[in-house]
């Protein structure tokens, strides 16, 4: 493990948490989390909603014997994936904005 | 059919499948004399995981590496070990078994497991990485009073793991017995005494490799018997065309939904079975169970403990990732392993083996390498019992981990010993703890042998839902949070979780059974008179036999009910004293976490806390850009 570690350095965790680069990340990420958490619930149970009081519209059939109910269950995996690839794409920006003010940290609001 | 449906329907419905169905039949599904290659698979996997503890066990010296392999887990190995972790042997044999009797609806239940995985992709995972260190108590410990906060957390901890192992338990010993018929305790013991092995000597670095080891295991042989179903059957389209037109699935459908299917042509019957409705009947409790999933996995102590494993949040990110493609390719499989089965095998075949459906996997392997009496279909199915062998055991380890580090970290080092002990003296806790917590589950896992344990899921579920979830969530990003919401909250969500779980119909009610199976004896008795009446009038031999064997079928249905009715002598209530459910859901999260978030709340509201609220800003900067994340491992 990390050897030889500096002794743990003071931080002013009040004068990160109101700087202005902390505020826009800390604003960004949530609004982001928030949507795209809503917006999976929000996906998600209209499966079994759906399966319950509108089960008519999942024996409708569009390809052969596929019905939407099969494609939807299945829309379901490829929409989880897509909301983990982009929440990986979009927290990349995010990592960048926090590395700025993990570097800078020990500067914010340092006590002389 | 029917009469099974019956038998079988209350004992299922939402949470969990394979633990409620009892397989009536001793020997197994693995014949006597292919035995020994069961056994000799099972050793070979054994001798494999045993191998990597030996190993894991000269790297494990710290406390770090006992609970958290050192932080050295790269974010693959942990994704891979997340799935391993994840993936019970209700998700392998239980979903499978589902959707080989109940055709869509058993799908439908598996993306619930999968979706779980976005609420701990996008709140938990990063948040826990960069301020927990060891256990789910270390991140309420941050910032509220550490020893309420560590009580609170380490009893909750302690209560669902503890209800997870012993479902966990008890469904090793059942599974076995019905595959290899190896008797309940025996069975029962040897899991206990190889995940205490495995946990025992190679702390977290053996769990993880274990549970890495038996994903990889588990995905392989997935993958191996869909692509000879496809093989069989043809690819997406084509296959969901087979299934449709296969006369077996037709049978079951027609047997489902009784005089329905009097004016349907075969077609249709078979186009029932990609329809929902064959087997979610109560919506509500469908989504309560979803809830219960995604807001459950969530704060569930032995996947939150993983993210303790990797060295940084953007680590944790990956893990998820990897963990999500992985079990989620897993559940797509389980439609073509759980419909194939319902082809190759028929379902009538299934639930004859076992009620529930946990052997359509086993033997769906055995028919496509090569069927009963061949060596290859033996040869595989043993394969994927010593599989769902390894996936009790992996899983079971990391529940025991769980629990452990509760009882050792939060309860005897920090609020015992208020922190003062030495990193022997804490990893001696460790593994004392660990005999404990192993000792225990096997001692629970015999005496609930025979036990209904189908409500022990759904209680982990639920405590983890309505207690650990909101008390994680808010401590992470509400400033206002404290220990008092945190105390409320955890004791709130738990015992209104419980309660409503033990008035549930998860329960065993006498007197519904009772009626159920007396049904069963009425309607066999009147087919037993049939059946001999129209004996006596046969004259062909053929029509004598096929009259025969179904006089011995009846025969043993009807002895079967009788006993059950027996069982139960003169019981009329459940455990709880009640004559029915009180209340009518199997997943009480729709109620549960809605007070458990409630409580949290007023708990914080009405509670000053001096401590909670100077350390926000400190937790909040931390949780969100991961400063002193790497130095909180290295301690």
């Amino acid at each position: 493990m990390s050897a030889a570690a500096p002794a743990t350095p003071v931080y002013n965790w009040v004068a990160i948490d109101n700087d202005p680069r902390f505020q826009t990340l800390h604003s960004r990420k949530v609004t982001f989390l928030t949507s795209l958490m809503v917006f999976s619930l929000f996906y998600y149970f209209l499966l079994p909603i759906g399966a319950a009081y509108f089960a008519d519209i999942y024996k409708i059939k569009v390809y052969g014997v596929v019905n939407v109910g099969i494609l939807f269950a299945l829309s379901q995996f490829v929409v989880a994936w897509g909301i983990a690839f982009y929440y990986t794409a979009k927290a990349k920006e995010f990592d960048v904005m926090a590395a700025e003010l993990v570097r800078e940290a020990e500067k914010i609001g340092a006590k002389k | 059919m029917i009469n099974l449906k019956n038998k079988i329907q209350p004992a299922l419905i939402a949470s969990v499948l394979f633990f409620a169905a009892q397989p009536a039949f001793a020997q197994g599904a693995v014949a006597d004399k292919w035995k020994w290659l069961t056994f000799l698979v099972f050793g070979a996997i054994i001798a494999l995981t045993m191998y990597v503890t030996y190993m894991a066990a000269k790297r494990v010296k710290t406390v770090a590496d006992f609970y958290a392999a050192g932080g050295g887990i790269s974010g693959l190995q942990n994704g891979w070990a997340i799935a391993g972790d994840y993936l019970s042997a209700a998700s392998f044999l239980g979903i499978a078994g589902l959707i080989s009797l109940y055709g869509f609806d058993g799908f439908m239940y598996s993306v619930g497991w999968l979706v779980a995985y976005i609420t701990v992709l996008l709140v938990i995972a990063e948040p826990c990485r960069n301020i927990g260190k060891y256990t789910l108590s270390d991140i309420l410990a941050y910032r509220n009073d550490p020893k309420k906060a560590r009580i609170v957390g380490a009893l909750s901890t302690i209560t669902v793991s503890t209800f997870y192992l012993t479902a966990q338990m008890v469904g090793a010993g059942v599974l076995i017995k019905t595959l290899i018929g190896i008797d309940y305790e025996v069975s029962v013991m040897t899991v206990g005494v190889l995940m205490l092995a495995y946990v025992l000597f190679g702390g977290m670095v053996a769990t993880t490799w274990v549970q890495i080891i038996k994903a990889i295991l588990l995905v392989c042989a997935s993958i191996l018997m869909v692509i000879l179903v496809w093989s069989q059957y043809g690819f997406l389209g084509d296959f969901l065309g087979s299934v449709v037109g296969d006369p077996k699935v037709q049978a079951r459908v027609a047997a489902l939904i009784g005089d329905k299917a009097n004016n349907l042509s075969a077609t249709q019957l078979g186009q029932i079975f990609l329809e929902p409705g064959l087997f979610l009947k109560v919506p509500l409790d469908q989504i309560s169970l979803g809830m219960a999933l995604v807001f459950g996995t969530a704060g569930m102590p032995h996947i939150l403990m993983r993210f303790f494993t990797v060295p940084t949040a953007q680590a944790a990110r990956t893990s998820v990732n990897w963990a999500m493609a992985i079990i989620g390719g897993f559940y797509v499989l389980t439609l073509f392993l759980g419909m194939g089965s319902a082809m190759k095998v028929g379902p009538a075949a299934i639930a004859a083996i076992d009620a529930g459906g946990n052997m359509a996997n086993p033997l769906l392997a055995q028919s496509l390498g090569g069927g009963p009496d061949s060596l290859g279909g033996n040869l595989f199915m043993a394969f994927v019992a010593a599989v769902a062998f390894a996936t009790i055991v992996a899983v079971v380890a990391g529940l025991v981990l769980a629990a452990a580090s509760a009882m050792a970290h939060d309860l005897y080092v920090g609020v015992i010993r208020e922190e003062h002990v030495t990193q022997q003296e804490q990893v001696r806790a460790a593994r004392i703890a660990t005999i404990l917590v192993g000792a225990m589950a096997i001692i629970i896992g015999i005496s609930a042998k025979g036990q209904n344990v189908a409500h022990l899921v759904a209680l982990a579920f639920a405590v983890a839902s309505s207690a650990n979830f909101p008390c994680v969530l808010l401590t992470l990003f509400w400033k206002r949070c404290n220990t008092g919401g945190i105390v409320l909250g955890m004791i709130v969500g738990t015992l209104v979780a419980i309660g409503l779980v033990m008035v549930s119909p998860n329960l065993t009610y006498p007197l519904a059974i009772k009626a159920a199976q007396g049904k069963i004896v009425a309607t066999e008795t009147a087919n037993l008179t049939k059946l001999n009446a129209d004996l006596t009038a046969a004259t062909e031999p053929a029509a004598q036999d096929k009259l025969k064997a179904a006089i011995t079928k009846s025969e043993k249905a009807k002895a079967a009910a009788e006993a059950r009715i027996k069982s139960l002598g003169d019981d009329r209530t459940s455990i709880m004293g009640l004559e029915k459910p009180w209340f009518e859901l199997r997943n009480p999260g729709l109620i549960s976490i809605p007070l458990g978030f409630l409580a949290v709340i007023l708990g914080s509201l009405l509670y000053r806390d001096k401590r909670a609220e100077d350390m926000w800003d400190e937790l909040y900067v931390r949780q969100t850009t991961g400063i002193l994340a790497a130095k909180a491992q290295a301690h």
